[in-house]
């Protein structure tokens, strides 16, 4: 069973490597199927594990020793265990899609080498971040990741706007990723080992403080890689990148990451229930507050980006409460239906020109009725409607949150599923239904490629059958994650589903009956709580007022003042000594013998003079 | 009596007048001259103190120090002829065509 584990982890590998091979070449078709078909490789194998794991228990390796310093003991081991191999199996499946997906997306473009090489290393680092059976394989992976996106993100590195996004994204994780850092530092100081399994043996016995630190400090890097509040706002910028990386970046390979670590540190954070309540609800704050913002905007993937951030909120409600293998479902049926999302929205992209105003768009049904059933499958699941994949996972988190006695906090996330119906379908309904807006601008929209829709079924199929899916998920994942119990009677949980779905069905109707008749009226566009909702919250403003333009004028003055004027001029000193000195003594050399005799006399001398003064005492 | 102090001043006068004819002079000749008369100061000073101490092997190194003057002094006069030849003066003041 090594073979398989070891297949699934260094097929990406093997085909980033294969592919950058021909990077700087112009487009060859090969290198996109060959690394198309190594992913799907990867995924038979992860799907292989699946089946090993269910039946034979967790497999764990050690490939061979990495770091061995003093007591420091770090070997490349890895563990595929009910919870990775659940990721394995999400995330090459995602990703093998989104590899098919963009042979044809981008078709057309002149570095389409180079692209795949990147998405194939962007595949491998996570599965590093998920299989690793230590922190630092973990934080190998973390940092794989982020790289990794920077590159994708940047793709596009002549768009001035691209490369600052992926600067954004980047600086963003570093920040994260001291706080993840001093987490790991923390860890081998208390515990002496990186491993998982020696660390989860010892929390017990450690003592409190240190394990809320240790907590605080690992969520601080999850909240980098997952993008909470408040440092989200590289996600919505991040979408400057191609649109099949913003599905991997969403659904896959990044802000999962974030969720894992949690799920993954779960006995570290039943401990530290406090801990655990903050990250619920800073996820119920993200939840509500990113749905917010998707209400108002008119671009078409940022939307899709707060509905990633707002579930995230959701997964992080569940993993803070404890209902971890809830928050590993949410995670996974998310994965199926927002990749869904974003893989339609690019064929709408394609379809109009690159035009990403959605107020631009409208009555695309008629042209492209693939993707426009298919994402609005994506959307129904993740509104959460019966019987669709989002219902049953983002359902469960509400009822955790109820059960949990945090009223506030369910509902926070009631009103955000509300949100979340009505800004889904506003986007449904402006981008493929309504007024043919886009024949203003002279585009003729045409459907994607057949393979492209083709390569999109499966994860319509998962988008509507993974929630059934929800009790063999749960057997299989609480082997390892503990149980979660909800308490609530029969009755009031029926209720609460009908109240969650009745807000969110409410959505929905709201939403196509107000784009039916053509939308808001202008007059809300002046509106106080629109522009707060359009301008994010002012809070990139504030962002760029309060740190970065004060940040700029402390590294302006550094460089101004104190490099050049202070540094520089020490430095430049010396070497002008040196360099007059030598000047100076350069006319010593004449050429003439009779000087020559006469220094070598002078020298004589000195040295006479020095050993009469250094005689050594008698 | 001459005692060694004697032999010891003999030695350093004859030695500072070498070191003042290295200095001063400008004909190649008489500095070929000076510092013969420097290694003869020197020799005459490992003599006395080889004398005084009852040691011979100050003496040897005068022998030594005899051979390797007269094998540089062979050498140096071939090259100053050859230069002579060329240039027709011993002047330092016309070797100077390597100025730094």
């Amino acid at each position: 069973m090594e073979n398989y584990l070891y297949t699934a982890l260094f097929a990406p590998l093997a085909s980033s490597l294969f592919v950058a091979l021909f990077a700087a070449r112009p487009k060859m078709l090969f290198t996109g199927i060959v690394a198309s078909l190594l992913i799907a490789i990867s995924m038979i194998a992860s799907f292989v594990l699946l089946i090993d794991v269910n039946t034979y228990g967790p497999l764990h390796v050690t490939m061979m020793d990495w770091i061995a310093a003093g007591n420091l003991e770090v070997p490349f081991g890895f563990v595929v265990d009910e919870v990775s191999v659940i990721m394995m199996v999400t995330v090459t499946l995602v990703s093998t899609i989104v590899h098919i997906y963009s042979i044809g997306y981008m078709d057309h473009d002149k570095s389409f080498n180079r692209f795949f090489s990147y998405l194939s290393a962007f595949v491998f680092s996570m599965m590093i971040l998920v299989m690793s059976d230590n922190f630092v394989g973990l934080f190998i992976g973390w940092e794989g990741v982020g790289l990794c996106s920077w590159l994708l993100i940047g793709f596009w590195y002549h768009k001035h706007s691209a490369s600052w996004a992926a600067n954004e994204a980047f600086i963003m994780n570093r920040i994260a990723d001291l706080g993840m850092l001093m987490g790991l530092f923390l860890i081998y100081w208390t515990v002496g080992s990186f491993q998982y399994d020696e660390f989860f043996a010892s929390v017990k016995t450690m003592d409190p403080t240190i394990l809320t630190t240790i907590g605080i400090f690992l969520f601080i890097g999850a909240m980098g890689k997952s993008a909470q509040f408040p440092l989200h706002t590289w996600l919505a910028d991040a979408m400057e990148g191609p649109t099949p990386v913003s599905a991997l970046i969403h659904a896959a390979t990044m802000v999962t990451a974030g969720v894992y670590l949690v799920i993954r540190c779960g006995e570290l954070y039943t401990l530290i229930p406090d801990v655990g309540f903050a990250i619920a609800s800073l996820g119920a704050f993200v939840a509500i507050f990113a749905a917010s913002m998707a209400l108002v905007n008119n671009d078409l993937k940022r939307i899709i980006a707060y509905s990633t951030l707002s579930q995230l909120g959701y997964m992080f409600v569940a993993a803070g409460l404890g209902a971890y293998w809830i928050a590993l479902f949410h995670l996974m049926t998310h994965a199926f239906f927002k990749s869904l999302l974003f893989l339609g929205a690019g064929n709408v992209m394609h379809a109009m020109h690159d035009e990403l105003n959605i107020k631009k768009m409208g009555g695309l049904y008629g042209s492209m009725k693939a993707t426009a059933i298919l994402m609005s499958v994506a959307s129904v699941a993740l509104a959460g409607i019966y019987p669709f994949a989002g219902f049953f996972s983002k359902d469960k988190i509400l009822e955790v949150a109820f059960s949990e006695g945090a009223y506030f906090l369910w509902f926070a996330l009631f009103i955000g599923a509300g949100l979340t119906a009505f800004y889904s379908f506003r986007l449904v309904m402006l981008v493929f239904f309504g007024e043919k807006e886009y024949v203003k601008y002279g585009i003729h929209p045409h459907e994607a490629q057949p393979f492209v829709i083709y390569a999109l079924l499966p994860l319509g199929l998962l988008a509507v059958v993974a929630g059934f899916l929800e009790h063999t998920f749960e057997g299989f994942v609480t082997r390892l994650l503990s149980q979660y119990e909800i308490h609530i009677e029969h009755g009031t949980e029926t209720l609460l589903i009908a109240a969650t779905l009745g807000i969110a069905l409410s959505g929905i109707a709201f939403a196509v009956y107000m784009y039916r008749r053509g939308g808001f009226s202008k007059a809300w566009e002046e509106r106080f709580c629109y522009k707060l909702l359009s301008n994010q919250y002012y809070i990139p403003k504030l962002y760029e007022l309060y740190i970065m333009r004060p940040f700029s004028a402390l590294a302006n003055f550094a460089w101004q003042k104190i490099d050049t004027k202070v540094v520089d001029l020490t430095v430049d000193l010396i070497a002008k000594m040196v360099y007059s000195t030598g000047e100076k003594s350069r006319k010593m050399q004449s050429g003439n013998l009779s000087d020559m005799l006469r220094w070598m006399v002078v020298g004589m001398v000195v040295l006479l003079i020095l050993a009469f003064v250094y005689r050594p005492m008698v | 009596m001459i005692t060694l102090t004697h032999y010891l001043v003999l030695t350093g006068i004859l030695f500072s007048i070498g070191l003042v004819g290295v200095m001063r002079r400008t004909n190649l000749l008489m500095l070929f001259f000076s510092t013969e008369i420097l290694l003869n100061a020197i020799n005459i000073g490992f003599v006395a103190v080889s004398k005084y101490y009852n040691d011979l092997s100050g003496q040897l190194f005068a022998f030594f120090i005899i051979a390797v003057a007269a094998s540089e002094v062979a050498v140096g006069l071939g090259l100053l002829i050859l230069w002579y030849k060329r240039n027709g003066s011993v002047d330092l003041n016309s070797l100077q065509t390597m100025k730094g």
